[in-house]
C-alpha cells in the first residue's frame, strides 16, 4: 500500500466560548482563545490517502483531482473565514483543531473516490496539530 | 451512521542541553570505537524539539482531546524543567546509570509522561539534530512499558 499526501494551507479566525459555561469558566477553560474579537492562524492541512497505485496510471488517484477535492471541500468553505459564524458544518461546536479535523474528514471521505482517505492532520501553528483517522477495533475508547 | 474516528493531539517542546555518550564499564578505547565523537570527556549538546502526542475522546464541552493549559504545565514540570540548559549525564538521575542516548532520552521522557491523567499518551518523538529523530510509543519488544 502507498500513501500519498497532498497538502493545503488556509487562514481563518476563531475563539473557543462554552455558552453553558459561566463567563469566569471560559476564561478559566480556554484562555486567551476565549477573546470575544477572535483571533487567528495559518492552518496547514495535509490529507493522506492510501492505496495501491493503478498498473496503468501507477498513480493511488489524480494528485491534481485531489487538490481539486481539497481547494473546493475545504479551502472555498474556511479559507479567509470566521470558523465560529462562517462554516455551518461546525455550528454549535468549539472550533477546535480536534473538531475542524473531524469535520474536514468528514467532508473529504466520501468524496474520495480514489484510495481510501487514511489521515487528516491540521495544523494550527508549526508547535501544534490534530490527526484524525478511522478508529480502528483496538483503540476502544 | 458516521463512522467511529480516532483524534489525537501532537504539540512541540523545546529543550536545550549537554551530554555524554560513554559507559564506564568499556574501556577508553571501546567508548571510542562505539560512540565516537559523542564519547568526548567534556559532552556535547543539541537542541532537542519534541513532539508529545496524546489521544483520547474529544470533550464535546471543549472540543479538545486534552486542554493545552493542562498538557503544557505538565510537560514543562516533567520535561522541560527537568531537563533543559542541564548536562543530562549529571543533573538528571536516571542518567547517572543509563547512556543519555536519544533513544533512552526519549524512553525516559515517555516513562514521565505516561501518567498524564487527562488524555492517553500515544507516542513521544524526539528530533536531536534536524536530521536524527526518535519516536517511543510505549513498546518495548512487543511488551508495554508498565506505568512507573
Amino acid at each position: 500500500m502507498i500513501r500519498v499526501t497532498r497538502k493545503i494551507e488556509f487562514s481563518a479566525a476563531h475563539f473557543y466560548h462554552n455558552p453553558n459555561f459561566s463567563a469566569e469558566e471560559n476564561r478559566r477553560v480556554f484562555g486567551k482563545c476565549n477573546n470575544p474579537h477572535g483571533h487567528g492562524h495559518n492552518y496547514v492541512l495535509e490529507v493522506t490517502v492510501a492505496g495501491e497505485p493503478d498498473p496503468e496510471t501507477g498513480m493511488v488517484l489524480d494528485l491534481k483531482e485531489l487538490k481539486e477535492i481539497l481547494q473546493r471541500e475545504v479551502g472555498e468553505r474556511m479559507d479567509h473565514r470566521h470558523l465560529n459564524y462562517e462554516v455551518p458544518e461546525l455550528a454549535g461546536q468549539i472550533p477546535t483543531c480536534e473538531n475542524i479535523a473531524q469535520v474536514i474528514w468528514r467532508l473529504l471521505e466520501p468524496k474520495i473516490a480514489k484510495g481510501k482517505l487514511d489521515r487528516v492532520r491540521l495544523w494550527e501553528s508549526p508547535d501544534l496539530y490534530a490527526d484524525c483517522t478511522a478508529q480502528s477495533s483496538g483503540d476502544g475508547e | 451512521m458516521s463512522q467511529a474516528l480516532k483524534v489525537s493531539l501532537t504539540r512541540r517542546y523545546r529543550f536545550a542541553a549537554s551530554h555524554r555518550l560513554y559507559r564506564p564499564n568499556f574501556t577508553e578505547d571501546q567508548n571510542q570505537r562505539i560512540y565516537g565523537k559523542c564519547s568526548n570527556p567534556y559532552g556535547h549538546g543539541h537542541n532537542y524539539s519534541l513532539e508529545v502526542t496524546v489521544f483520547g475522546a474529544v470533550d464535546p464541552a471543549t472540543g479538545m482531546v486534552a486542554n493545552l493549559g493542562d498538557l503544557d504545565p505538565f510537560v514543562e514540570r516533567e520535561v522541560v524543567h527537568a531537563f533543559d540548559h542541564k548536562y543530562l549525564n549529571q543533573e538528571v538521575s536516571e542518567f547517572r546509570e543509563k547512556v543519555p542516548t536519544a533513544e533512552n532520552i526519549c524512553r525516559e521522557i515517555y516513562r514521565r509522561l505516561k501518567g498524564f491523567p487527562r488524555a492517553h499518551l500515544e507516542r513521544v518523538r524526539l528530533e536531536e539534530t534536524s536530521n536524527n529523530s526518535f519516536e517511543f510509543d510505549g513498546e518495548i519488544g512487543g511488551r508495554e512499558l508498565h506505568k512507573p
